[in-house]
């Protein structure tokens, strides 16, 4: 029972896991990016509409391109969109915010609409469900059923949980202990002081921001494929990628911390169901606790000021070399 | 002048701010025309590769959404009013570059209280006892919703984009929590049309226009907002901070005490905006009753440059798009996200044209004397 609920919860964490990794990265480099929910709208669907191609391309769907070309098409889709949030924000110096907003209006709006038609344009109709390619997203660890609990939490999930969790911590990782990490961090924190150390402010600003959105749509690719098991209800994503980014907040801008964090929010937001007798009112407060929770971390680490705990001092704020 | 030092190479392109000499208006206004412009024929060619349609006859169909029947005319008029009123809400707090983006949560809240309003006193006070309580109220609510962030941001400077954001989320949750005491009929989780048998509550209709009245209070609240920022010292007050706070600071202005009366304000309209929405238009109240409009004036405050009246055109191009894209939705039985689409990619061009009115952008000059 209780193995059954921590491995929902670790499997509600994971596409929040994916979308505050690349959040923070992005946020390092002082790109407050709002986009981030369109973003992973447009990773998860550009996943399933090429596992429906390839579907429908092949007879019998083979494993390895079937892994190959939704993760390709999700992270090209991604990807793509944090590039057109770099280019307005960094090269055309647009707001943030309004900039990101708009990049989620766009991002939920193909999203919903491609997963929605996809069959409708090339075929007569139907719904959009790629069984067999999402199998292959499913595949757990062959040992997993043997190992009792402990593989129940820890090993039955598809491969792009333990990415997940391998590419938070590498962020984590080169974050704070790598010179790449360093000058990024630098960026996000002073950008004037960056450029004046010879740091490209630029090259790190899009870069963070596009290997962050990849990173956010792998989430998407990951609620399309594992989750749902290959299929695209409108709307289904829900607001996931809002929640990515209060996640960013309770894990103080730290990778590592939020993988700790994605599985304890994963586990508010399905606990409700497993607690007997809980009225729907009561559900409702539940529901609220995640968010209620984030508050209340953001008022405490700035009203604790504690320097290593701070949002990145530039976050939000455009950079242009001759404004100083 | 020959002189033996190599000259690095001048960059293919520089960028200079424009400053002071700043792009006259008509030429910032052609800027912004051509951008939309494109972004349409850009939106055309998305439609064609998407469905084959003639993109004329689909725009023929846009146009319909707003202006085919009178009907079409009364609901754009009224979402153009909702629209702009949360946008006009947003617009002191944008200007004092303090980035609220709460106003779905704040409007919310302000529905919810219009809301419980009607159910426990729409018909047993007189109107002239309910209307003012119900807007107390209603102003209270979205106040509250708005100046918790204001007052942490104030005192510790907590990010406010982050506060404002889950304040909507507990603001969602706790229309949820209310829905299941107020549901009707009992278990369908819906609160439905309230006091729809005495109408007690709703806003009255003017001349035979149920919408006349919303759009009336809103267009008062936008000559009120133009004035209120152009003209009083408060309107003065948040220019100045929001263009720097240590001058602001200088020149003797209490700047926490700006930031938390224009949140107030700010919280306080997007409040009266729930109120024309639950009692003045849909007088019920659900999670979506917002619909993402908060998100959207936010955009639609920012496209206007904060003035309130270049507002009104922004949200009806807005609304146009919205309704026109739906039209086509419809009619050639698309997804109805393809408005969304169609929205996402003008205002990315809107967005990127004020780069092209703000900096100057020189090439580099072929000049052959200095090839030594």
């Amino acid at each position: 029972m209780i193995a059954t609920i921590l491995n929902k919860a670790i499997a509600q964490g994971i596409p929040l896991l994916f979308g505050s990794t690349g959040e923070i990265l992005t946020e390092k480099s002082g790109n407050l990016n709002l986009g981030i929910p369109g973003i992973m709208y447009m990773g998860g669907s550009c996943g399933i509409i090429g596992a429906y191609l390839y579907e429908q391309m092949v007879e019998v769907p083979n494993a390895f391109w079937g892994i190959l070309i939704p993760l390709l098409a999700s992270l090209i889709g991604s990807t793509l969109a944090a590039l057109i949030y770099s280019f307005l924000t960094i090269t055309l110096r647009a707001n943030q915010n309004v900039t990101g907003l708009a990049l989620t209006t766009f991002g939920v709006g193909f999203g919903d609409f491609f997963g929605g038609s996809i069959t409708k344009i090339f075929a007569n109709g139907g719904t959009l469900s790629v069984k067999t390619t999402a199998d292959f997203f499913k595949t757990t660890l062959p040992f997993a059923d043997d190992l009792g609990w402990f593989g129940e939490i820890f090993l039955s999930h598809g491969f792009l949980a333990y990415v997940a969790v391998i590419i938070a911590l590498v962020a984590a990782w080169v974050l704070n202990h790598t010179r790449v990490g360093l000058h990024l961090r630098s960026v996000g924190e002073n950008p004037a002081t960056a450029d004046a150390a010879g740091i490209n402010v630029t090259k790190y600003k899009y870069l963070a921001t596009c290997i962050g959105g990849a990173i956010a749509g792998l989430g998407g690719l990951f609620f399309v494929m594992d989750y749902t098991g290959g299929s695209w209800t409108s709307g289904g994503f829900g607001d996931r990628g809002w929640f990515a980014i209060a996640l960013v907040i309770f894990a103080l801008w730290k990778p590592n911390v939020g993988i700790l964090g994605s599985f304890v929010f994963g586990g508010l937001y399905i606990a409700y169901t497993y607690i007997d007798g809980l009225s729907r009112s009561a559900v409702a407060i539940f529901n609220m606790l995640p968010y209620v929770v984030t508050i209340i971390v953001l008022i405490l680490t700035s009203v604790r000021n504690k320097k290593e705990n701070q949002p990145p001092a530039s976050l939000g704020l455009p950079y242009f070399r001759e404004e100083r | 002048m020959q002189t033996n030092v190599k000259h690095t190479k001048e960059p293919l392109i520089t960028i200079t701010s424009r400053g002071r000499d700043s792009m006259p208006m008509k030429k910032a206004w052609g800027v912004r025309a051509i951008a939309i412009i494109l972004a349409f024929i850009l939106c055309a060619v998305v439609i064609v590769m998407v469905t084959g349609y003639n993109p004329l006859k689909v725009y023929a169909e846009l146009f319909k959404g707003s202006f085919g029947s009178s009907r079409k005319i009364w609901n754009m008029l009224q979402e153009l009013s909702m629209l702009l009123c949360i946008s006009l809400a947003v617009t002191p707090a944008f200007k004092m570059k303090f980035w609220n983006i709460g106003a779905e949560g704040q409007t919310l809240m302000g529905g919810l209280a219009a809301a419980a309003c009607m159910i426990y006193f729409g018909e047993k006070l007189p109107p002239i006892v309910f209307f003012p309580l119900m807007l107390v109220a209603c102003v209270v609510a979205g106040l509250v919703w708005g100046i918790v962030p204001a007052y942490f941001k104030a005192k510790f400077n907590t990010n406010e984009t982050l506060f404002t954001l889950m304040m909507n989320y507990v603001a969602v949750q706790l229309t949820s929590f209310c829905i299941v005491f107020w549901e009707n009929p009992k278990d369908s989780n819906t609160v439905g049309v309230i006091n729809r048998a005495t109408q007690s509550g709703w806003l009255p209709e003017l001349f035979g226009q149920k919408y006349l009245l919303n759009i009336l209070i809103v267009a008062l609240i936008t000559v009120g907002m133009y004035i209120y920022l152009k003209y009083s010292k408060h309107g003065y007050e948040i220019s100045v901070v929001g263009e720097s706070e240590n001058t602001a600071r200088y020149v003797g202005i209490n700047v926490k005490k700006v930031i938390l009366r224009t949140m107030a304000i700010s919280g306080a309209l997007c409040g009266i905006a729930g109120l024309l929405l639950v009692s003045g238009t849909d007088h019920t109240i659900n999670r979506d009753i917002v619909g993402g409009m908060g998100f959207t004036a936010i955009m639609v405050s920012w496209l206007a440059k904060f003035n309130p009246v270049v507002m009104s055109l922004t949200s009806f191009l807005i609304v146009f798009l919205e309704r026109g894209a739906g039209e086509i939705a419809t009619k050639f039985q698309l997804n109805e996200s393809m408005s969304d689409i169609l929205t996402g990619i003008i205002l990315f061009f809107i967005i990127g044209c004020e780069f092209f009115i703000q900096y100057k952008v020189n090439f580099r000059k072929k000049n052959k004397e200095e090839n030594v």
